[in-house]
């Protein structure tokens, strides 16, 4: 089961609202698929992104997958530890995986997106 | 992120894809699996970076069974196999193995492969999975009235033993001892008193055995030897293992349309022979590019079908093969690039889906520790 207190995406990310922050990340689903991470790339800070734009890419020893952005908003911090150890991601996806922080962001937008119990009814079917 | 590329994860139906007599085992140890070579797979269990060092410093276990094996036998074997297969075959002595390619008329490489030399005229070819019904046709298609060839795949199983801690374990599971095996050569041995062939090769860099039998003492063997402490390891990590020793991978480095001499594995391509093809590899003008080996600057990685350009943005070659290499922990790739471009020291970018990546031609192996040449007393 997903952790509940934070919603999900058909393309495999989560986001959490602490305070005015929506913190994102990309689900334990969607790391065990891509196996060992190797390389993640985020965006600037101060970037300001459209719900479902590419906002960064994670690579595995197998493949490479861009990052959506969840929902519209502006970069306020990056996750500088996934950068300099990957394998962060596949240790605690939810956690210390933790990538993008967002300002700015719609909360509805965030209302919008799955629950953890509908991202894990679809999660086997991407 | 959804749109993935490369990706071996996905809805495919297993029904549609053969098992090997290990596939239940996989299974059962929790392997992701996935097609490879009209085989349902093993791509990794405890994840690909993990397999991959416990090879090169523990031992692993590759299910193999999906290969080919042919025997080739009559008083005009030796003749046959020269002319098929790249490789000098005539100056093997009787238990040696060596690695060949079999062209085609236009120097192209129908396939890579291992002959083993059990006699004069006695012979047995290892192939790939996914080519292995070609090469079967091309072969008794070009053999000499006499000679016979048998396709003894499906009652041959076969799993690669590797790594440092290998020796002690093929010591455990075989009845006869192997340390008088040298690198590419074979014995006949014995295991739970049943025939099996041995071989100390590999496709890993790593000291290490391949182990022919019935499939089912194959099962028993298998589990022998994660009994004594070898960790089963998949496709992921046999890919990255072999890139790392810049080995190649049939239809990635070696494909029918590729002159089989731009490969640069002059080791496997003898000067002073006629093979089918030879016109043409062994023309020194028809060689047009060159498989390098490139480190990339950091660990993004490069894929199959990357363009690989000059300074300038002019394209100059294309990757074959690209990954993070876990040894090196840096990515990196090979490729064909135009001759003058070949030389080691030579700055080249990768250019990707997602970033030009800058890189530099290297020698190969990338991976200059491996064990697989080493003395085996070294490792009893």
């Amino acid at each position: 089961m997903s952790p509940e207190d934070r919603k999900y995406t058909k393309t495999h990310e989560w986001v959490k609202v602490e305070g005015d922050t929506a913190v994102v990340g990309i689900t334990d689903h969607a790391q065990k698929a891509l196996g060992d991470i190797t390389f993640v790339e985020l965006p600037s800070v101060g970037k300001v992104v459209k719900q479902a734009q590419e906002c960064g890419v994670v690579e595995s020893v197998k493949a490479a997958s861009d990052i959506y952005a969840p929902v519209a908003g502006k970069v306020v911090e990056v996750n500088n530890m996934v950068s300099e150890k990957p394998e962060t991601v596949n240790q605690d996806a939810y956690g210390a995986g933790w990538m993008v922080k967002f300002s700015d962001f719609d909360a509805e937008q965030v209302a919008g997106l799955l629950s953890a119990e509908e991202y894990d009814q679809t999660a086997g079917q991407h | 992120m959804c749109k993935t590329s490369n990706a071996q994860t996905g809805d495919i139906m297993n029904s549609d894809f053969k098992k090997t007599p290990l596939y239940d085992t996989h299974v059962s140890l929790g392997s992701q699996m996935g097609p490879f070579g009209g085989y349902m797979m093993p791509i990794s269990y405890k994840g690909i970076i993990h397999e991959h060092h416990a090879c090169r410093k523990g031992a692993v276990l590759f299910d193999t069974c999906h290969m080919g094996e042919f025997t080739v036998q009559g008083p005009r074997a030796l003749a046959d196999l020269e002319n098929l297969v790249s490789c000098d075959v005539a100056s093997m002595k009787s238990g040696q193995c060596r690695y060949g390619l079999m062209c085609n008329d236009g120097g192209g490489v129908i396939d890579d492969l291992l002959v083993y030399r059990f006699d004069e005229n006695d012979f047995m070819l290892v192939v790939n999975a996914g080519t292995q019904d070609g090469d079967f046709k091309w072969l008794q298609s070009h053999l000499s009235p006499g000679t016979i060839a048998i396709n003894v795949s499906n009652e041959t199983a076969k799993f690669d033993l590797q790594g440092p801690g290998s020796v002690k374990i093929a010591q455990a599971i075989l009845d006869e001892p192997v340390t008088d095996l040298r690198f590419y050569h074979f014995k006949r041995n014995t295991a739970n008193s049943r025939k099996v062939l041995v071989s100390r090769t590999g496709y890993t860099g790593e000291v290490g055995f391949e182990i022919y039998s019935e499939p089912d003492l194959s099962l028993k063997l298998w589990h022998r030897c994660m009994e004594l402490g070898a960790e089963p390891a998949g496709l992921g990590a046999r890919d990255t293992l072999r890139l790392e020793m810049g080995m190649p991978l049939y239809g990635h480095e070696l494909n029918e349309k590729r002159n089989a001499a731009e490969s640069g594995f002059m080791r496997a391509i003898a000067q002073s022979k006629n093979f089918i093809g030879s016109n043409v590899v062994l023309n020194a003008s028809a060689k047009k590019s060159q498989l390098v080996g490139v480190r990339l600057e950091g660990r993004r990685a490069a894929r199959n079908g990357d363009m690989i350009q000059d300074d300038a943005g002019n394209t100059i070659g294309e990757v074959t093969s690209g990954s993070f290499a876990p040894s090196l922990e840096i990515a990196i790739a090979m490729g064909y690039v135009e001759n003058v471009f070949s030389k080691p020291g030579c700055c080249v970018f990768i250019k990707t889906v997602r970033q030009n990546i800058p890189a530099v031609v290297c020698e190969l192996p990338f991976y200059r520790n491996a064990t697989a040449r080493r003395p085996i007393k070294d490792f009893c």
